[in-house]
């Protein structure tokens, strides 16, 4: 992936912008010092590495602006982190940019359970939110498997998912408002605790903007009272095919499943290699959660097997209590690190209509034989979004290189058959160059018309989401204006 | 009128078009825009649907009706419950699904499943210079680009005209149960919303109407799903109301279904003289508006939307002022829209924002100018 080259003047201009940062902001505040803006070198996507000019830890929204104004009046690049759990390179610096972090920005600011919101500053971590609501019984919904470390912030800009949002929607449906501030310094209120906010739906377009709109400080989400149970089943079928089409019954017949995961048999060798959770070999294995109270769990869940028996499974296998749920659920949950442990790998996010799936997964495996890697799949099926985990050696020449062309097939191979190059995760710099396969100049023109409007001299981020050669003329606009 | 029958002869019209547009799709609200009349009604029908995959994509033209009966003959529907306005504003035409998805129209439910742009899952458009554009796709999960499918969704078709639309649908539930409290006042019916909406029964309606058949108001709270569940749901919130016990447990079909559509289209306030008011604020500000004793309400949201019938030409807003929120003029005529405005104006750094975007996408301000601003 190519990054543009370092502006020479930014760097040339590092002692002053350090000072004027230090002017506005408490002294441990601006990192300045070369061992210590390594830390902020790379996200969770590991291969691509920079360390930024400076990196900024405020701690208000008003310290946000007085950063975000400086840097606009100097013409710097700014490249807003939460976290830095993003897998498609988010939050990866430039050599000329400086790194806000919103880590130190954590506090819950308001509870309100008669109106079913929660008021955080956005550096608070995902699973922080829910834990803040948990003594009366509420929680957050939106859960990427990352949400013990990732932070709000992150979730907003790339509009995060998880494994239960079949039933309760992703980010974008769980966000309420915002205080946001622009990249000129500008602090915006959008939406609040009413259910829709006014005017234009800004907050729709905001929230997955991956950042380059501005630097969300503070949200207001929507958090649901827990259910009184959930139970899952796992279902073992020996093809693909049948266990998509037992999926496809099962939503037909009115079922609405918290989560349904699906496994391929090189996933479940592995897991079982790793965890020894006690799964049957098959070619699928489906796990599906249902929720409610004991009566309704078990309404659901007989319908559930009723058609899934109707499919001939080669095991179906209920939970009887609460380790009999966990077990079912462990190997999927140590999926990632079992093929961790078994190799090098990059994890992708494609989404694809369910229907596609038998075909989709059909390609996947002659693709795993004509680029010589393995390849195992865990798939959010219910919603079409698959986590194809490539394994790769990292230290080994080309290999790298090979994985990531095999990854950009399979994307594309998505988008064919009617779906999209990231269901979750977000562009970053990851899937960049591969947006003129899901969408025309045009249809991308209408995107960057929208960043003109909030970032006119593109400064937040400036590098992702759209392919360089697409974005260039903007870029060069702004560095002109120097 | 131009009424084209394809998008390319929609983004032709546009291109072509020298002077304000006023873009219709089943003329069933009237939106009261001055320029020539652009309907969508040449884009009509079905794309795609299946329903295991619990996705639909429809030409924008398509009437809502068509689109409802072809789901409900899969036992499935439109889960966010688009009200018709027609009985509310006293006009004829044909709710059609762009329609409701420019006005983001979004029924009771809507706290429970969501509004229209959390259903929306992609869109094809053509913006006022008449270029095609598409956004999002149809797969139920999908953070590719910008999400310019909610910025379309609620834009009432000022940043372009939608020509096709991708929507989840979901199950329609076997049963749907309603408990129904009679001549509750305001404080004790938002007691029974809260009460109802922090249980963990799943509660898909919660609303009151201020003259039921019994000639008292009617406060409502609903729940959906399996038979027994529905019924095993509804007696465990009684027994949350000890001391404000409910009148009747209803599971009747046709009488829920007739209960939430009267609630989801404002029907009390159907043929009465007077401006009719949308308000959207925190749940428990409800009383704020509610408390404006001289006029009339429908609640529905638990408190957080209320439909306020108030003597033509008054401004409530005005009345709300310190009331975080927004209302919107839905019901008035001509000089009071107007006047008034029908959207409530935005802070400064918002409204130069949207100004932005309009001028971005409607670059010559033809696309229903100033409806939105």
């Amino acid at each position: 992936m190519d990054m543009p080259s370092p502006n020479p003047a930014i760097l040339a201009r590092k002692a002053r912008l350090a000072e004027r940062l230090r002017a506005v902001l408490p002294a441990d505040a601006v990192i300045q010092d070369e061992a210590e803006t390594r830390v902020y070198e790379c996200d969770a996507l590991t291969a691509y590495r920079c360390p930024p000019l400076l990196a900024v830890l405020p701690r208000s929204t008003q310290e946000v602006s007085a950063v975000l104004r400086i840097c606009h009046e100097e013409g710097v690049p700014v490249v807003p982190r939460g976290a830095g759990t993003s897998l498609a390179g988010g939050a990866l610096p430039t050599a000329d940019c400086v790194i806000l972090g919103v880590a130190r920005m954590n506090e819950v600011l308001e509870t309100d359970y008669d109106n079913r919101i929660i008021r955080v500053q956005t550096g608070r971590t995902n699973l922080s939110v829910s834990g803040a609501v948990e003594e009366e019984e509420f929680f957050y919904a939106p859960d990427p498997s990352s949400q013990l470390a990732c932070a709000i912030a992150g979730n907003i800009a790339m509009n995060s998912g998880g494994a239960h949002c079949l039933k309760y929607g992703v980010t974008t449906n769980n966000l309420l408002g915002i205080t946001m501030v622009m990249m000129d310094g500008t602090v915006a209120e959008i939406g609040g605790a009413h259910l829709d906010a006014g005017g234009l739906d800004l907050l729709g377009v905001i929230c997955g903007s991956e950042g380059q709109l501005g630097v969300v400080t503070e949200a207001t989400l929507r958090i649901l009272r827990k259910p009184e149970g959930a139970r899952p089943v796992l279902i073992g079928y020996d093809s693909n095919e049948v266990a998509g089409a037992c999926v496809s019954d099962i939503i037909k017949a009115g079922v609405l499943p918290v989560a349904i995961e699906f496994m391929d048999r090189p996933c479940i060798e592995a897991c079982e290699a790793f965890a020894k959770a006690g799964y049957p070999m098959c070619e699928a294995l489906l796990i599906i959660e249902v929720e409610g109270s004991e009566a309704e769990i078990a309404h659901q869940l007989g319908l559930i097997t009723e058609i899934a028996r109707s499919h001939n499974p080669v095991e179906l296998r209920e939970a009887g209590d609460a380790d009999e749920a966990a077990r079912i659920w462990l190997g999927r949950k140590s999926a990632f690190g079992a093929m961790g442990q078994l190799n090098d790998y990059m994890c992708l996010d494609g989404t694809i209509p369910v229907s596609s799936l038998p075909f989709v997964l059909r390609r996947i495996g002659e693709m795993s034989k004509e680029f010589g890697l393995d390849v195992a799949n865990v798939f959010h099926a219910g919603d079409g979004n698959m986590h194809p985990l490539i394994l790769f050696d990292a230290n080994k020449p080309g290999d790298l290189e090979t994985c990531e062309a095999f990854g950009a097939e399979i994307l594309k191979l998505c988008v064919e058959a009617g779906g999209c190059l990231t269901g979750e995760h977000g562009v970053g710099i990851e899937k960049r160059d591969l947006m003129l396969h899901q969408y025309s100049a045009a249809d991308l023109e209408a995107q960057l018309k929208v960043k003109d409007v909030f970032d006119p001299k593109w400064l937040l981020n400036p590098a992702k989401v759209f392919p360089l050669s697409v974005t260039e003329s903007r870029r060069a606009v702004a560095l002109a204006a120097e | 009128m131009m009424t084209p029958g394809s998008e390319a002869e929609l983004a032709e019209a546009i291109a072509g078009a020298s002077g304000p547009l006023c873009i219709q799709g089943g003329a069933s609200r009237g939106l009261g825009v001055e320029g020539d009349v652009l309907s969508t009604r040449g884009l009509s029908g079905i794309e795609l649907y299946e329903p295991g995959a619990l996705t639909l994509v429809v030409k924008s033209g398509t009437p809502v009706a068509e689109v409802e009966a072809l789901l409900a003959a899969e036992n499935q529907r439109l889960a966010f419950e688009p009200m018709d306005h027609r009985g509310l504003l006293g006009t004829d035409g044909e709710p059609t699904v762009g329609g409701v998805i420019a006005a983001n129209v979004s029924g009771p439910r809507r706290i429970q499943a969501g509004a229209a742009r959390d259903h929306l899952l992609g869109v094809r458009l053509v913006d006022g210079s008449g270029q095609a554009v598409k956004n999002g796709g149809r797969v139920m999960k999908n953070v590719t680009g910008y999400d310019l499918v909610k910025l379309m969704c609620g834009a009432h078709g000022t940043l372009g005209v939608l020509t096709e639309v991708s929507l989840k649908v979901l199950p329609k539930p076997e049963c749907s149960g309603t408990l129904v409290w009679h001549g509750l006042g305001w404080v004790a019916s938002l007691k029974v919303f809260c009460e109802a909406l922090k249980s963990p029964y799943d509660v898909t309606g919660a609303g009151r109407v201020p003259q039921g058949a019994a000639g008292k108001s009617m406060t409502y709270i609903r729940v959906e799903g399996f038979e027994d569940s529905v019924k095993y749901r509804l007696t465990e919130l009684r027994r949350l109301f000890s001391d404000l016990k409910p009148d009747e447990l209803n599971i009747d079909a046709e009488e829920n279904a007739q209960i939430w559509q009267s609630l989801r289209d404002a029907e009390p306030f159907h043929g009465k003289a007077g401006d009719v008011w949308r308000t959207s604020v925190k749940p428990t500000d409800m009383l704020k508006v509610t408390g404006q004793r001289d006029f009339e309400h429908v609640v529905d949201w638990g408190g957080g939307l209320i439909w306020s019938l108030v003597p033509e030409g008054e401004d409530l807003r005005q009345k709300l002022a310190d009331v975080p929120g927004h209302a919107t003029l839905v019901r008035a005529c001509a000089d009071t829209r107007a006047r008034l405005g029908v959207f409530q104006p935005q802070p400064a750094p918002l409204a130069a924002i949207s100004e932005g975007l309009r001028r971005q996408f409607d670059p010559r301000g033809i696309l229903n100018p100033g409806l939105m601003g």
